[in-house]
């Protein structure tokens, strides 16, 4: 599927941003360079920049999020642009129609970006075909398809504390098949040139099509995790799970949930990571999660720089701007 | 195209010599004995690292990347990043040395103090430039400045490091 052409602008810019597929490795890089400028932001006495003032932000979500959502806004509001956050109920009946009237409605109020979360596949992408051309959409997670954001704040934590791309061996543990963090994650480390990704999960939850995207397959946890830099662990996914994929929870924590002792079989300086929300004892131990290997709580942290970075490169294009450098000095 | 000059007058250990001796006899009439000091990224900040030895002054040198406060962002976007801010001590009731290579437009200068006020209340903030020249746009002066030029429009006076040593030359946009 070739969509990489509505991410970007005629100028070669980020405009949208709704999966990493289709992007290239110069534009994640500059994702994570300005990241990186951007956390010094946040460690400051006044938390703030004038960035984006006067720019307005709405964020979309039609599925429950906390930390996605309250990282974007604070994101945003460290950027001085002003956000107004819009949950909405879905039913699945009302889709597409009341979307696009609801969009024309924000963006009669001067909107200039929307934040979409929404539980299906293709909504980000959606709506970034219908708005205005100034107006700008960050795909916060859709469906089963992609969380380009999440992505790029794991890469982010994983450039803090590895450096090299080109010499990891990266692990993700869980559910796959479910796992739009996932997909944007393997995106992602395959662009970055990580040079081995390895999935690893019961059968029913690891998709046919993974090996496809250049992993490694594995089904037994023991064996995949040997000697790796870095293991992600996905959440077992109850909302999103409908039949007999798994046994029991307690089964897959025996299976697949990640423990002091398997840890063990990473390398000795592994880094542990997860996109939270956790669920203790049925994929992660408490003892690790809370352990000196997790990074967890950092990736939250890291989520913020890496949205500044996101929203100030898609409201920053020069395509919005008169095109008129203007040296100051 | 642009025409690089090599400007005779611009003589760099001179124009250093005068700019910490001005800045100098400023601390000393206004009895500033302990002052901070903050160069502005790139030029600004090489500026700074000179005279911040020759004054001899004690805290460490501040870096200042105004980037994000820049009143020109919606026109030009997001630029390649130098190195961040960092100022590595608490700027409150600080006696400020804010130095930059050229002050022109003034617009830098506005930015840079909006940046700093962010850290904190400073007790004071003066401002030390290498050249100043006209065609101010807004109400900011330089405190000490080693030169004055005259330019036309189409005239940019720019700091380089070369081999280690800074280098000021006029370019001309023809």
């Amino acid at each position: 599927m070739k969509q990489h052409d509505i991410q970007i602008d005629k100028d070669g810019e980020l405009r949208h941003f709704l999966t990493i597929e289709g992007l290239k490795k110069p534009m994640l890089t500059g994702i994570l360079d300005h990241a990186e400028n951007f956390s010094s932001v946040s460690n400051r006495q006044v938390k703030k920049v004038p960035l984006l003032r006067g720019k307005t932000i709405a964020n979309l979500f039609f599925e429950a999020s906390t930390r996605t959502r309250t990282t974007f806004e604070l994101a945003a509001k460290r950027l001085s642009a002003d956000v107004i956050n819009i949950n909405i109920n879905t039913s699945a009946t009302t889709k597409g129609e009341s979307l696009l009237d609801m969009l024309q409605n924000l963006e009669s109020m001067q909107v200039d970006m929307f934040v979409v979360r929404h539980n299906s596949s293709g909504a980000a992408h959606f709506i970034a075909q219908h708005v205005a051309p100034h107006i700008s959409v960050i795909n916060a997670g859709d469906g089963s398809h992609a969380h380009p954001t999440q992505a790029m704040l794991d890469m982010f934590t994983i450039r803090r504390h590895k450096q090299e791309f080109t010499k990891l061996t990266v692990a993700i543990v869980g559910d796959i098949m479910h796992s739009r963090v996932a997909r944007s994650q393997i995106h992602a480390l395959n662009t970055l040139g990580v040079p081995e990704i390895r999935v690893i999960g019961p059968q029913t939850i690891i998709p046919k099509e993974a090996a496809h995207l250049g992993v490694h397959v594995y089904h037994d946890m023991h064996q995949g995790l040997q000697n790796v830099d870095v293991v992600i662990m996905l959440r077992l996914q109850r909302e999103r799970m409908e039949g007999a994929l798994l046994p029991s929870e307690h089964e897959y924590f025996h299976m697949y949930g990640l423990t002091e002792e398997k840890l063990k079989l990473a390398k000795a300086d592994a880094i542990v990571m997860h996109p939270g929300p956790i669920n203790r004892g049925v994929e992660i131990e408490s003892s690790v999660a809370d352990g000196p290997q997790s990074v967890i709580l950092e990736q939250v942290t890291h989520g913020i720089s890496v949205r500044m970075a996101v929203m100030s490169m898609a409201l920053g294009r020069s395509s919005l701007t008169d095109g008129q450098e203007r040296g100051q000095s | 195209m642009t025409e690089r000059q090599q400007n005779q007058d611009l003589d760099m250990p001179a124009l250093l010599d005068t700019l910490s001796s001005e800045l100098r006899h400023l601390l000393q009439s206004r009895n500033i004995k302990n002052p901070v000091m903050i160069g502005i990224h790139t030029g600004g900040l090489w500026v700074a690292e000179e005279l911040h030895k020759t004054l001899g002054i004690q805290q460490p040198l501040g870096a200042l990347n105004i980037t994000f406060y820049r009143d020109d962002f919606t026109r030009i976007g997001m630029h390649p990043q130098v190195q961040p801010s960092n100022l590595p001590f608490n700027v409150d009731d600080q006696h400020i040395i804010l130095v930059d290579d050229v002050l022109h437009t003034g617009r830098t200068i506005r930015a840079a103090l909006n940046e700093i006020f962010d850290y904190g209340r400073p007790a004071s903030v003066m401002l030390a430039v290498l050249v100043e020249r006209g065609n101010r746009e807004l109400p900011v002066s330089a405190d000490v400045a080693a030169t004055r030029i005259e330019l036309n429009d189409n005239q940019h006076i720019k700091l380089n490091k070369e081999n280690d040593a800074l280098v000021l030359s006029v370019e001309e946009t023809k």
